[in-house]
């Protein structure tokens, strides 16, 4: 490709490819950035607490001790709810939509999916607060935080997964329907076994935003410190929540360790998201290989 | 040699632009008598801060003031980082962070008295007085329930249901935690353990709310709660609040008066920082919070030091007036005096 375009030397093609070779630039130089300074000014409460920064479950500035596990966990524990209740709706939806709605309802679902996914989080932490935790009396919980970013992250992974489910040749789902499959059957074997790996990255790709999602899991996962349970009514907290609501009043140490719980969660965010990414790339040639 | 030369260009104009965008404090001359003041802090003199710079703008017609409520933490930095023109904070710099302040000698001028509610929700109790013990037991959740006979010592002739205590309090790092902890430790010193910071080790069956807001929203919809709660909140919500018992062992209950009282019982440093709480004034409110704003010593900019100048002489003298319709307190006059006087040190170029 990059032969084929230095071969020619008119000028439009030449500026764009710098353009284009400085945005890619650009980007890596901010991730590489973010990453730098990140790590730097997480440094001292490193220092300080060593590994027990992970497996301390003390979180408290008056006596400088900064121990993240009850938020690791927060995070983990809501997320894996968001993904529990997010994935069994939003695969039925792109099943639903791809293989069973009639055409005429396709395009207004599709639609309306894909709008739930533009409300802005504060939106959907703020319903939160009002109709589970008051109207329904779920309280500020782990549970809490696990239903509104599962309803956050379904319109994600519905249309990822309506998008690889597309994919499915024509040819070999006609194949089970012409053997006398019934739509399930023909689903069961044709469409599902074909789109596997990519609707794994599909939920993947909900995981790491589940993870990261920080206004709505700040306002109804409750703020309580020390919290490493897997009772879903308890109150808790997650790391994007713990720096959204400490940074405005933090003094150095403190902001370090924050800044500490970031590194962390842009670490696990960043695996999550390259896992996906590969699982739906690999998926990817794998189908378009096999149809081809 | 083209494409390197594009590169180079594309570069340094990113660089330009990071450069014009992060704006230095000293700024540029302000052009045609107009100038731009900006400012950070904190939230708790928010209310004030746009009372007092929609009366101030609208007198000196050309002034514009910003106030980017971002906490009093994120005013400190933004201060010593030179970011902004001036700053308000409701607490000083540690010791160790005033060397960090880059523009050199700056003075806290303080402006705003603000008392904290312990604001309840008991059906049927209209009247409630906590003593300091109290207090640091139900917060520290070592009472649980409101019959509870320590509380009833303090109320006599009032019937207590036997009904749970619910504590409400902050789920962000504030300014208003970081006070009433305080307040705790000084006036309760064995019964309070939690200590104080703008977060604390709330244990977890306490209930977080954010911001003020939160925190009386929790109290105002749920039966047996209580929590701090700055008077204009509480007041807005409609919440019940207690009458707490000060120093020289008076119950004061909430008020402007009251807040304005504990600021002339109080030792008062050459730098002007000093502490409201836990006041030995006789009609103090104890939980009374105070806040200054920050300003350089050496003002690099006529315009914009003259501008800062007049807006803080404003807030110090006929500003205050509006204090009380937000429910916050005026500075008492021994400490307007001083404040005035550090303020006329402030060298304008």
């Amino acid at each position: 490709m990059l032969l084929d375009l230095r071969g020619r030397s008119a000028h439009g093609d030449r500026a764009f490819r710098w353009i284009a070779i400085g945005a890619g630039a650009l980007v890596l130089l901010i991730l590489g950035m973010v990453a730098l300074v990140m790590v730097d000014r997480a440094r001292p409460v490193l220092g300080e607490m060593g590994l027990s920064f992970f497996s301390s479950k003390r979180w408290s500035s008056a006596d400088g001790m900064y121990g993240a596990l009850p938020f690791l966990w927060g995070t983990l524990f809501t997320a894996a709810i968001a993904v529990a209740i997010a994935v069994p709706v939003s695969l039925g939806v792109a099943l639903f939509v791809t293989q069973v709605a009639p055409r005429w309802l396709k395009k207004p679902m599709v639609y309306v999916i894909d709008l739930l996914a533009v409300v802005p989080s504060v939106v959907f932490g703020l319903w939160g607060v009002l109709v589970l935790s008051q109207h329904f009396g779920l309280g500020r919980s782990f549970l809490t935080a696990g239903i509104i970013l599962g309803i956050m992250i379904t319109p994600i992974i519905t249309s990822l997964s309506r998008e690889v489910i597309e994919t499915t040749p024509p040819s070999e789902k006609e194949a089970a329907l012409a053997l006398g499959a019934t739509r399930w059957e023909m689903i069961r074997a044709s469409v599902l076994p074909h789109s596997k790996g990519g609707l794994v990255g599909a939920v993947m790709l909900g995981l790491g935003r589940a993870m990261g999602e920080t206004i709505a899991a700040a306002l109804v996962i409750g703020s309580a410190l020390g919290q490493v349970t897997v009772n879903p009514f308890a109150s808790g907290n997650s790391m994007p929540a713990v720096i959204a609501n400490e940074w405005g009043e933090a003094d150095d140490m403190h902001k370090s360790a924050l800044i500490a719980l970031a590194v962390t969660l842009f670490v696990i965010t960043i695996a999550v998201n390259l896992i996906a990414t590969a699982i739906v790339q690999r998926s990817m040639r794998h189908s378009r290989g096999k149809s081809t | 040699m083209n494409k390197l030369l594009i590169a180079v260009a594309l570069l340094g104009a990113c660089g330009k632009k990071e450069e014009g965008s992060s704006g230095k404090g000293g700024g540029k001359p302000a052009s045609g008598g107009a100038v731009t003041l900006n400012a950070s802090g904190a939230t708790f003199q928010q209310p004030f801060q746009e009372v007092a710079i929609e009366a101030f703008t609208k007198a000196n017609a050309g002034i514009k003031i910003n106030y980017g409520a971002g906490g009093s933490g994120k005013g400190r930095q933004d201060f010593a980082d030179q970011v902004v023109d001036f700053a308000c904070s409701d607490a000083p710099y540690k010791e160790a962070d005033v060397g960090k302040v880059k523009g050199g000698e700056f003075f806290y001028i303080p402006n705003v008295l603000g008392p904290i509610t312990v604001s309840y929700n008991v059906p049927g109790v209209d009247k409630l007085q906590l003593s300091p013990d109290v207090l640091a037991k139900i917060f520290g959740r070592e009472m649980k329930k409101w019959n509870d006979p320590a509380i009833a010592a303090d109320n006599a002739g009032v019937t207590l249901p036997d009904l749970d205590i619910v504590v409400a309090r902050r789920s962000d790092g504030s300014g208003t935690t970081e006070n009433f902890t305080k307040y705790l430790t000084l006036a309760a010193p064995d019964a309070w353990k939690l200590k104080s910071g703008s977060t604390v080790e709330w244990p977890a069956d306490t209930q977080a709310g954010n911001g003020n807001s939160g925190v009386a929203q929790i109290v105002k919809s749920t039966k047996g709660a209580i929590g701090y709660v700055d008077l204009s909140d509480a007041k807005a919500s409609g919440l019940k609040y207690a009458a707490l018992k000060n120093a020289s062992g008076a119950y004061v209950d909430p008020s402007v008066a009251a807040a304005t009282a504990a600021g002339e019982g109080i030792e008062i440093k050459d730098n002007l920082i000093f502490s409201a709480l836990n006041s030995k004034a006789p009609t103090a409110y104890p939980i009374t919070a105070q806040s200054w704003c920050l300003i350089y010593a050496k003002q690099t900019d006529k315009a914009k030091g003259t501008a800062a100048v007049a807006y803080f002489k404003y807030m110090l003298t006929d500003g205050q007036s509006l204090l009380g319709e937000i429910d916050f307190a005026p500075i008492p006059k021994v400490l307007q005096d001083k404040a005035l006087a550090q303020l006329a040190k402030v060298q304008v170029p």
